[in-house]
Formats: structure tokens, C-alpha cells, sequence
């Protein structure tokens, strides 16, 4: 396919101008104007209920890890939605393309849909919630009032917002990346790609990696300098323990990912030679770079949830999980070997038999650790007095998910399976085996589970339900034909098929997607219903579940310093053991607490960041640099703001816990 | 006033903090800072990476033993061996409380630091004026950016330098800021340990390859 | 039910510990440090030697100056930081010796079995 030329570039507007606009796609025009005007609405009941004051002082600048980690899911969960509009366009497209039809997506367009669907699903959607989780309990599991550093939270939710909506904007000018997640070289080159969209890519990723990577410094500090007094390591709760190694497996790959896209633009923007196929490049050497954070991210992903479903697990059994030592291990040798498993990804790429071998056999090796986990999981449950509540089900679903997924990893580990199943809709089928049986359903167990915390009222079950069994008979629906088109021999990304007896199975697959999207419209419908019932579902208690781990002992939602006292540790299970133990809270003696103060720098950095992304995009450098020194001179002058923390008086916390006394006799 | 349990004749078990000593301010920056470093450890690693699997790809271009200055680079390496020094004697000035002292030391580092940034900048444009621009091949393409990227840290460093200059005159040497003298401490002596690297693997073995 | 009211949170009394520098620390570094540069420089402009054992030499110089920073100018001790400083130091070590290695491994494979030329598969590494 011929590139599309370069446009060229002005002074002033650098590339920029009203071609950018992409009117002749007339999806993209009619997203627009349901966009515009759903936002126009939003904006309009804001400003009519007079919220703004209230969004700015409590939502934007604030540094609470509380309401940082519901911002991030709120991310999540908008971004979810639109990555799952590319599904759903995907799967039409995928059926219907057959007997001669070219389906209703050009190639262009075909292309940029697959690339942004893996995109937004990875970055905009899975870090954030993942980050969301993590932001919120680990802090609370640990007996702390808030993370190491409270501002650097709120920069890094504003960055990861930033690269979103970088992403988004590009929907509405200008162009995405048509070369699939990774952006590989040379088709991601400035040669095969002269347009915009690898630059929107580019930045997007880049900014929105800037916050994770310090989200990742943040949580590991965390966790290692502020566990309340008696909490040593072995003592941590196993979601703490997962995130601990998750975000050590952040800071240790996500600047390969950074320094890659780097080299990657030099070669685009100054015409270096890094990845090229002349003067010395090696596109291969990108495959290579970008796999080695690859393969880290995909565990990034899931271990936080696999920490999610060992204190579901042993919550909703009624007892204590079983070897929590090898779950901590199994947790840490995860995250070890996760960095010595990455040419699995290209085995194809012909690095030869003896590499091949080697990353074959530690692939293998890596799934042990896993199958250690679920059979904890399961002795946890053995004799166990099972409440099958939302969470306990949507883990269920999981193990029995997730199992299928990790075998036909396991099937792909081995280099000569590999050789025939690379790139097809095999390789599709496994890795959303594990990323939705795994990842989301874990998502879904851990919203359910923690929502209470967060919110002071229960989730209603029967749409909970009802968003349960969609979505499983779904995956199931959508997913299990791509294993069989895989094993038949069909490549991924295919916008036109020309084998007519493929096309049942891909109706089968677009069916299971059209049964997914009635889960998530059941799941919207569940959070809606939620609200309208608070009162009917409230939680007064704190601890709805009966848990073990210290977030359930606060009031739901906690108040904003979390802890009145810093509770003291004894035992695993802090919270259990507390109960079993009989301890008294605390009603009086209370003290002024020491918190951090809200701040705007978080969010005008991030948006300064943003103009300079859209200004390197298209070119504008003027822009670029303007933006650029508003971003470092913004950055020195926060530093200069040595005022940012204050005390919550005695008295408000006197007010706070007497509230919660009042609420505790109430309920008892 | 503390909550006990009445179960045995033990000594009754704490589960509040009552008196509690809140963590001292600050207490998570250096570590946090030092895990920051550890990340940008992580990129100049791959900037390593690609100079070993791409520095030897000269595409008919000129190869280092045609463009390296041993004695310039001996010089560059002075600056920053003596700019750590000068470092040193700042934290030491710290310690003992002068900020004047701490204020002339850090001047005088980064003098060094601007000697050693001039000096790379003459270096890069005679290179450039030469043709062995980053654009000539993999090796220059590698070279530059591994080299440049080590410059820019010590661009930014300097820049830090200034500013926390400027903040010591303000506020003296208050918690905050002695913290962060020694996170620029960290910083500055990593990018001396990246630079034993640069000129070891790049300049180095550049001329012996 | 009441506030406390003679105590305020304690919190800030106490500085955090900081590495204690000292002048000898910076001397002995520095001097080691000269002459851990010096040496390597020397043998490259001289060359007494093979390039292979040069090489090597001018590595193991590298990787003991950079110890020698990281202790007398980075004041790194197995208890700074509860030992999480040399723990961090330790695992970012191992991860950029698999990347280096790997990554060279893995290209250096890739090059040589990719090369176009007529081969014999067996005989391919």
C-alpha cells in the first residue's frame, strides 16, 4: 500500500491544517458529533449545578490516594468503553468481509481501529485500573494515611489522562498509528508512516509513561518506608505483596519502553538510524527492545490481580489462605523470571535454535509459579465455608478461565508450535484468554469487592449477575472460534477473507462480542441501579465481607486521614486478627494529623505536557518549545512551594470518630 | 487510655498506636530519589544495549579511531571526576551547616559541569561539521544519542544546581533543602559512574575495536 | 469523645538520617578514581598490550571504579536505606546484565542466521 504524502509543514501550524479533519469518514463524523454534544452537556451540568468549585478543590488537585485511585478508574472505564467500541468494529468488519465484500472499513481505517484497540485496552485501560486498585488499598492494607509522595499521585494520574486524551484527540484530527500495539519499525518508520499517526503513538505512550513509572517509584516507597509498626514483609497482605512486585516490575521495564520510543522518533523526526533498513539499522534490534518491556508488562497486568484473588479467596472461604509463604515466592520468582522469558514473543524473527531453546524452556518454567498459586487458591477454598458472592464467582470464573488461557501459553512456548501458530488468531485467542479471564475478570471480582470500601454502599447482585454470565458465555462465544481459525492457519489483523467456510466461525465470535457488550451495558446498568439503591444497599459496618486485611477496618468510605491511630500489626490477616483478638477502637485521645496539601501543579504540568505532545505531532515547534519551558519552568517553580502540607485538627477528627462510633452502635 | 484485651494475664496486647510518632518529613525521598535512579539506570542500559549491537554497523562511514580525541575525552573525564569532588566538598560544607560554603561548592561544580558540557558540545559540532553526523549510520546514530542523552542529564543537573543554589540563599538549609542537596548528590555521582561507562564502552573500545 | 490536648502530631522533630560524608571519603575516592582512569587511558593510547587483553583490563578497571563510587562517593552500605538502597542496586544490576546479554546474544544469533547466503541449517547456531 502506497504511503499517504506527507503534508507540508508551516511555521506557524506546522502540519496542521483543515485536512487534518477527517470529514470524509463518516463514522468518524458522526462519533464527533455524539461526542461534542455529550460533552457539551456534561460540561452544561456542571456549570448549571455550580460543580466546578467542588471538581477543582476535591477531585483535580487533590492528593488523596483515595480519590486519586477512583479518578484512575473512572479513566479505566472510559477508555474501556471506547477500546471496546474497536472490538465490536473489528468483529462487523471481520464477519462480513467475505464472498468478494470488502466490508464497511477501508484499509486505513481497519488498521487504525486494530492499533488503537490494543492500545487503549493496555495503556488507557488495564495501567489505570490496575493503578486505580493499587492507589487505594495499599495504602489502607498498610496502616498508612496516604503514599510516600501524595503529589507526584496526582502528576502521574494527570499524565496518564494526558496520553489518553492525546490518544482520543487523534481520532478527531489527524490520524492514529496503522501499524498494530507495538509500532514495528520499519512500517512504523518515517518512510512507511510519513503521517501523524505513529507521532500521536509516540507521545501519547510517552506521556502517559512518564506517570506510570513514577506511580511505580511511588507505591514501591510506599510500601517498603510507611507499613504501620509490627507489618513486617511477611506480615504484608498477598494484594500488597503483588503490588510491591508489580510496581518493582514498572520502574525495572517501563523506561526500556520510554528509551525505545525515543530512538524510535530520533529516527522519525531527526532521521537517525536506529531502526531503519539502510545505513546500519535494525528493525529487528526494536522487536528485541520492545519485548523486553513487553513481556514484563503483561505480569505488571496480572499480578495485582492475582493478589486481588487471594484475599477474595480466603475473604469469601472464611478462612486464612493457604501458604502465604509460596504465594509470596511464587509472587517474587514471577517477577524474576519474567525478564528472561521475552523472546517468546519473536521466536520467529530466526535468532536460531539454540535461543530459541533457551527462552522456549524458561516460558515453560515461568507458568509454575502460576500453577502454584491457583492450587493455593484452591486449598484455600477446600473445606472452606464458600459464600458465592460476586467477587468469590467472578474469581471462580478466572481459575477455570484463566487455566485455559495459561495451557495454550504454555503450547505456544514451544518454538516449533510457535512456528506455525505466530501471528495467527491463535496468538489472539490465548492472550485475551488470560487478559480477560485474568485481568478483567479480576478487575470485576476487585470492583465488586471493594466498592463498599470506596463508596459506602453494596453492588447490586442481579445485574451483577446478569453482567456475570454475559460476559463469561461471551468470552467463551467470541474467543474459543479464534483458536480454531488459528490452528486452521489465519493471521491476525485480516480486514478481508477470501476461505468462505471461515465466515461461521467468525459470526459465532462477533455473536460472543455482541453477548460481552450486553455484560457491559448490564455492568453500566449495575453501577446506575447501585446508585439509585444506596440506601437500600449501604454498608454501615465498614466490613461487609467480613475481612481479614486492615482496609476493612475503617469506616466505608474511610475518612480522609484513613487512620484516626495508626493501628499496630501482630499477625498476618491484621484486621482478622484484630477482631478475633477483641481489640477496642479507640474513641477518644485523638490528635491533630499531619496530611499533604491539595495542588494544581499536578494537572497544569500534565496539560502544558499535552500541548507540547500535540505541538511534536504536527510538527508545531514553536509550540513545542513554548510548552516545553512552561513545562520545566512550571516544574522549578512547584519546587520553590516549600508550604504543602497542613494539620486536620484534633477537634474535625474528634467529630469524624465520634460520627463513626455513633454508626458502629447504630449497626451492632 | 490504650486498648487492651482482657483475655489472659499477659502484658494487654496494643492494637492503636496511641502515641503515635508520625513519620518525619521527608523520610521517603531518598529512597524514592535512588529508585529513580535505578530507572534511569534502566535507560541509558538500553542506550548501552543498542551502542553494543549497532556501534559496530559504520556503513562504509567513518568508524571511531577515525573520530575519537583520547586527549579531549581524558580532559571531559577530568571535569567530571573533579565536578564529583567539588560535590563532596559541598555536602561536607553542608554538614557543617554553612550555606555559603555549600552555595561556593555547588558554583563550582557546576563550572566543571559547564566545562565538561562545552567541551562535549565542541566535540559533537566538529563532528557534525566533519559528516559524521547522527545521521551517517547506526554507530553515529547510537553514538550520539547515548553520549547526548549522558549530556542532557548533566544539562538538567547544572540546571538543578542554580535552582537549589537559589532556594539555599532563600531558605538556608532547612530540611527540605539538605534533603534535596543530597538527592542532587545521588544524582550528580550517577552521572559520573554512567560516564566511566561512556567513555570505557564508547570511547574506550571504540578506538581498540 | 475528647481531643487531646497537650500533644500536637510529633511529627518533624527528628530529621531523617542521611549519609554521613566525610573528607576522607572524598579523597580516597578521588585518588582511586584518578587512577582507575588513568590506567585504562594509558593502555588504549600506548597499547603494551593485545587489544583483546586491553579489552578486558580496561572493563574490570570500569566496573571496580565504578564501585569505588558507589562507596566512597555515594556513601552505599548495606544499611542505607534498611539496606533497600544496595537490595535496588543489586536487582537494576541484574536486569541490565540480562539486557545487555541477552540483547546481544539474541542479535548476534539473529545476524548471523539471517545474513542472506546459501547455509546449511544444521551447522546454523
Amino acid at each position: 500500500m502506497t504511503p499517504h504524502p506527507a503534508p507540508e509543514a508551516g511555521p506557524f501550524l506546522g502540519k496542521l491544517s483543515l485536512d487534518a479533519l477527517p470529514l470524509h469518514e463518516p463514522i468518524l463524523v458522526v462519533t464527533f458529533a455524539i461526542v461534542v454534544i455529550g460533552g457539551l452537556g456534561v460540561l452544561a451540568a456542571i456549570t448549571k449545578y455550580r460543580l466546578w468549585g467542588w471538581l477543582w478543590r476535591d477531585w483535580f488537585t487533590t492528593v488523596d490516594h483515595k480519590r486519586i485511585g477512583i479518578m484512575y478508574m473512572i479513566l479505566g472505564l472510559i477508555m474501556f468503553l471506547r477500546g471496546f467500541a474497536d472490538a465490536i468494529m473489528m468483529r462487523l468488519q471481520q464477519v462480513w468481509a467475505f464472498n468478494g465484500s470488502e466490508g464497511y472499513l477501508n484499509a486505513h481505517h481497519y488498521d487504525q481501529v486494530f492499533t488503537a484497540h490494543g492500545v487503549i485496552m493496555i495503556f488507557f485501560v488495564a495501567m489505570p485500573f490496575i493503578t486505580g486498585l493499587m492507589n487505594y488499598m495499599v495504602p489502607l492494607q498498610i496502616g498508612a494515611r496516604d503514599v510516600s509522595f501524595p503529589f507526584l499521585n496526582n502528576f502521574s494520574f494527570w499524565m496518564t489522562t494526558a496520553g489518553a486524551v492525546l490518544c482520543m484527540i487523534s481520532l478527531f484530527i489527524g490520524e492514529f498509528a496503522q501499524t498494530g500495539w507495538l509500532a514495528y519499525p520499519p512500517l512504523s518508520g518515517i518512510a512507511y508512516s510519513p503521517n501523524v499517526g505513529v507521532d500521536y503513538y509516540i507521545w501519547s505512550l510517552q506521556i502517559a509513561g512518564v506517570g506510570t513509572t513514577l506511580s511505580g517509584i511511588n507505591l514501591i516507597v510506599t510500601i517498603l518506608k510507611l507499613r504501620a509498626p509490627g507489618m513486617g514483609l511477611m506480615k504484608m497482605p498477598v494484594f500488597t505483596w503483588t503490588s510491591l512486585c508489580s510496581n518493582i516490575l514498572i520502574v525495572a521495564s517501563f523506561p526500556i519502553l520510554t528509551a525505545t520510543l525515543v530512538l524510535l522518533s530520533l529516527d522519525r523526526y531527526i532521521g537517525t538510524n536506529f531502526f531503519t533498513n539502510d545505513l546500519g539499522g535494525s528493525p529487528m534490534m526494536y522487536v528485541n527492545l520492545i519485548w523486553i518491556w513487553g513481556h514484563p508488562e503483561v505480569y505488571i497486568l496480572i499480578l495485582p490481580l492475582f493478589g486481588v484473588f487471594s484475599e477474595v479467596t480466603s475473604t469469601f472461604s472464611g478462612k486464612k489462605l493457604f501458604g502465604y509463604t509460596s504465594m509470596v515466592y511464587a509472587t517474587v520468582v514471577i517477577t524474576i523470571l519474567s525478564y528472561i522469558v521475552w523472546l517468546h514473543h519473536f521466536f520467529t524473527m530466526g535468532s536460531g535454535a539454540s535461543v530459541n531453546s533457551f527462552f522456549g524452556i524458561t516460558t515453560m518454567v515461568i507458568s509454575i509459579p502460576t500453577g502454584a498459586k491457583l492450587f493455593n487458591w484452591l486449598f484455600t477454598m477446600y473445606r472452606g465455608r464458600i459464600r458465592f458472592e460476586l467477587p468469590m464467582m467472578w474469581t471462580i470464573a478466572f481459575m477455570l478461565t484463566f487455566v485455559v488461557g495459561g495451557m495454550t501459553g504454555v503450547l505456544l512456548a514451544v518454538p516449533p508450535a510457535d512456528f506455525v501458530l505466530h501471528n495467527s488468531l491463535f496468538l489472539i485467542a490465548h492472550f485475551h484468554n488470560v487478559i480477560i479471564g485474568g485481568v478483567l475478570f479480576g478487575l470485576f471480582a476487585a470492583i465488586n469487592y471493594w466498592w463498599p470500601k470506596a463508596f459506602g454502599f453494596k453492588l447490586d447482585v442481579f445485574w451483577g449477575k446478569i453482567s456475570f454470565w454475559c460476559w463469561v458465555v461471551g468470552f467463551w462465544l467470541a474467543f474459543m472460534p479464534l483458536y480454531i481459525l488459528g490452528l486452521m492457519g489465519v493471521t491476525r489483523r485480516m480486514r478481508v477473507f477470501d476461505d468462505p467456510s471461515l465466515q461461521i466461525w467468525f459470526a459465532i465470535a462477533a455473536f460472543g462480542a455482541l453477548v460481552i457488550a450486553a455484560g457491559i451495558g448490564a455492568m453500566l446498568v449495575q453501577f446506575a441501579v447501585s446508585i439509585w439503591k444506596r440506601k437500600e444497599l449501604v454498608d454501615e459496618s465498614g466490613d461487609p465481607w467480613n475481612g481479614r486485611t486492615l482496609e476493612w477496618a475503617t469506616s466505608s468510605p474511610p475518612p480522609d486521614y484513613n487512620f484516626a491511630f495508626t493501628p499496630v500489626i501482630h499477625d498476618l490477616d491484621a484486621w482478622y486478627d484484630m477482631k478475633k483478638r477483641g481489640h477496642q477502637r479507640p474513641v477518644g485521645g485523638f490528635r491533630d494529623i499531619h496530611m499533604p496539601s491539595n495542588t494544581g501543579a499536578g494537572i497544569i504540568l500534565a496539560g502544558f505536557s499535552l500541548v507540547m505532545g500535540f505541538a511534536l505531532v504536527w510538527h508545531i515547534w514553536w509550540l513545542a518549545a513554548v510548552s516545553f519551558a512552561a513545562t520545566v519552568f512550571g516544574a522549578i517553580y512547584h519546587t520553590f512551594n516549600y508550604k504543602r502540607d497542613f494539620h486536620i485538627p484534633a477537634a474535625t477528627v474528634v467529630e469524624v470518630e465520634d460520627a463513626r462510633t455513633r454508626q458502629l452502635a447504630a449497626g451492632a | 487510655m490504650s486498648a487492651t484485651t482482657i483475655t489472659t494475664a499477659d502484658e494487654p496486647v496494643q492494637f492503636y498506636d496511641l502515641d503515635e510518632h508520625a513519620h518525619p518529613e521527608g523520610h521517603s525521598t531518598m529512597l524514592g530519589f535512588w529508585i529513580y535512579l535505578m530507572s534511569d539506570c534502566l535507560i541509558f542500559a538500553i542506550l548501552f544495549a543498542c551502542f553494543g549491537v549497532l556501534g559496530g554497523n559504520y556503513a562504509a562511514g567513518p568508524a571511531p579511531k577515525d573520530l575519537f580525541d583520547l586527549n579531549l575525552i581524558a580532559l571531559n573525564t577530568a571535569m567530571l571526576l573533579f565536578s564529583s569532588i567539588t560535590y563532596g566538598f559541598a555536602v561536607l560544607q553542608m554538614q557543617q551547616g554553612n550555606v555559603r560554603g555549600t552555595q561556593i561548592w555547588l558554583a563550582v561544580t557546576g563550572l566543571f559541569g559547564l566545562g565538561f558540557l562545552g567541551i562535549e558540545l565542541y566535540e559533537f559540532h566538529h563532528l557534525i561539521e566533519i559528516g559524521a553526523t547522527p545521521q551517517r549510520s547506526a554507530f553515529l546514530s547510537s553514538f550520539f544519542t547515548l553520549v547526548g542523552t549522558h549530556g542532557l542529564h548533566v544539562t538538567f543537573g547544572v540546571i538543578w544546581l542554580v535552582t537549589l543554589m537559589v532556594q539555599l540563599g532563600k531558605h538556608g538549609l532547612i530540611a527540605a533543602n539538605k534533603r534535596r542537596v543530597m538527592c542532587l548528590s545521588m544524582f550528580w555521582h550517577f552521572l559520573d559512574v554512567i560516564w566511566i561507562g561512556v567513555f570505557t564502552i564508547v570511547y574506550l573500545m571504540g578506538v581498540l575495536r | 469523645m475528647s481531643a487531646d490536648p497537650h500533644h500536637h502530631a510529633a511529627d518533624g522533630h527528628h530529621e531523617i538520617e542521611m549519609p554521613h560524608a566525610s573528607m576522607r571519603d572524598y579523597v580516597i575516592g578521588f585518588v582511586l578514581s584518578v587512577i582507575l582512569t588513568a590506567i585504562p587511558f594509558w593502555l588504549v593510547m600506548e597499547r603494551p598490550f593485545s587489544n583483546g587483553a586491553t579489552a578486558a583490563i580496561i572493563m574490570i578497571f570500569a566496573a571496580v571504579q565504578i564501585v569505588v563510587h558507589m562507596v566512597f562517593f555515594l556513601h552505599m552500605t548495606p544499611k542505607a536505606e534498611d539496606g533497600w538502597s544496595l537490595t535496588s542496586l543489586v536487582f537494576t544490576v541484574i536486569v541490565v546484565v540480562i539486557m545487555l546479554a541477552g540483547s546481544l546474544w539474541v542479535m548476534h544469533h539473529l545476524n548471523t542466521n539471517m545474513m542472506p547466503q546459501v547455509h546449511d541449517t544444521s551447522q546454523l547456531p
